[in-house]
């Protein structure tokens, strides 16, 4: 086994420039998850099943289904629809949208762990249901989840290298671009494999500590 | 499309099958043997264990899928088969998670089990065997059908090696066609079907193991049951 501290001094600024790529995708792609699964969550409460069913079958649909795939999916299938986006665009969609489709879980738990009294005790004051969800129901059902949300967040982290598929250069398609032009594939890959595991494991040990914080 | 693109899509779905059924393999091996370490008595055991966990677990998948198709063979010497590669890749990494549904479900067995083996005078292997094993594997069985369904679509990232799976065949498909949009709806059509039929399977077999051992299968239909009166 040869190891060349060379070859990882000249793929070091390639690896910035990736990392800053997989950080980028990461936070757009979490928002956008945030945002999407709440959405869906608060759908899947609506009364009627005209709005349940829909919204039950294609985020089971989605979330059962590779991501590559979907990916692959977005990133040619739109453009034939006359939707032209960036690739870093197309992947921060399709991850948000993956993604989506597991917060909304989260999100529900958190719902359903709202005590019935505080929707009764909305309807007795008469709120609107606008009401009743900003400033009753999410504020409490959200706060439970942040932990959980956060786990999303390291697995969405886990799942950007994705995007090399789809000629996005994050931390995978900057270390396959440096080992393809200087066949040099050991230090590349192991680099980002370690940086991967640096990134994800202190993220989890604060989200331990936070969810002791918060859930109590 | 072709009968002849069809017949691609056809050997994509039995590659895909095949990576699905040994890296499961794979996967639940691995996940058995590091989650009953991480219980195990010797803390250097259960450290060892817990490091490969977090590397693991740590690391994302696609990139295990490149280190070792192509690090492995530089460095080590070890050229291996695709599907090997693979499926070593895959069920190293899916059995890491595997690994903290198995610990989890071990911890969760009442501690007055175990103590009821030691007292027994049951040796550790007996009482893992005997007492805490017919009782967690059950309880793991819907939190692995969750990640056979993640392996599921883990398999479509060998894809990017040049394996020729279902998500493979969609490619080579739209290429052949010059349109994308029918192709991948069937291909995620059929990853759907599989993880569908995957989940309805699993429930069968929890349903199974759950009367085996001995605990009550959750009734389907709910009976209201007379107060007051009755058997039991």
């Amino acid at each position: 086994m040869t190891w060349d501290w060379n070859a990882v001094r000249d793929f070091m600024p390639h690896f910035w420039d990736g990392l800053l790529v997989t950080l980028q995708a990461l936070a757009l792609g979490s928002l956008i998850s945030f945002a999407l699964g709440l959405v869906w969550a608060v759908l899947m409460r609506t009364p009627t099943r005209w709005v349940r069913w829909p919204v039950g079958i294609v985020t089971e649909f989605v979330r059962d289904t590779p991501l590559l795939v979907q990916l692959f999916f977005l990133f040619y299938v739109l453009p034939e629809w006359g939707l032209t986006f960036s690739a870093l665009t197309t992947g921060v969609v399709a991850i948000g949208l993956h993604y989506s489709t597991y917060t909304m879980q989260v999100y529900r738990a958190g719902i359903d762990a709202v005590p019935a009294g505080q929707w009764e005790a909305a309807t007795a004051l008469s709120l609107s249901p606008w009401r009743t969800w900003t400033a009753v129901i999410l504020p409490q059902a959200i706060r439970r989840v942040v932990p959980a949300l956060g786990n999303y967040v390291i697995a969405m982290l886990k799942d950007t290298p994705m995007l090399m598929a789809i000629t996005v250069l994050d931390m995978l398609g900057e270390a396959r671009l440096f080992s393809q032009q200087h066949f040099q594939f050991t230090e590349p890959l192991t680099v980002i494999g370690v940086a991967f595991v640096l990134i994800a494991y202190p993220a989890s040990l604060l989200l331990r500590a936070l969810e002791r914080r918060l859930v109590r | 499309m072709t009968s002849g693109l069809w017949q691609l899509v056809l050997s994509g779905v039995w590659t895909t099958l095949q990576l699905l059924v040994f890296g499961a393999l794979l996967a639940t091996a691995v996940s058995f043997a590091v989650g009953m370490a991480r219980t195990h008595r010797l803390w250097i055991v259960r450290f060892v264990a817990g490091v490969y966990t977090e590397v693991f677990r740590g690391t994302s998948t696609l990139i295990m899928i490149f280190w070792v198709f192509f690090v492995l063979p530089l460095a080590f010497g070890w050229q291996l088969v695709p599907m090997w590669a693979a499926t070593l890749a895959l069920g190293l990494t899916y059995g890491a998670y595997g690994a903290e549904i198995v610990r989890g479900a071990l911890n969760s067995v009442d501690p007055a089990q175990r103590e009821g083996g030691i007292a027994l005078g049951f040796t550790p292997w007996q009482r893992m065997r005997k007492i805490l094993l017919p009782q967690a594997v059950p309880e793991m069985i819907p939190s692995f059908s969750n990640l056979l369904v993640e392996l599921l679509k883990g398999t479509a990232l060998v894809s990017v090696m040049g394996m020729g799976d279902l998500a493979f065949s969609g490619n080579l498909v739209r290429l052949a066609l010059q349109q994308s949009a029918e192709i991948y709806a069937y291909v995620l059509l059929i990853y759907f079907v599989i993880a569908f039929a995957l989940t309805r399977l699993m429930r069968l077999l929890e349903h199974r193991l759950k009367v085996r051992a001995g605990k009550a299968p959750q009734a389907r239909v709910f009976v209201p049951q007379p107060v007051g009166g009755g058997v039991s």
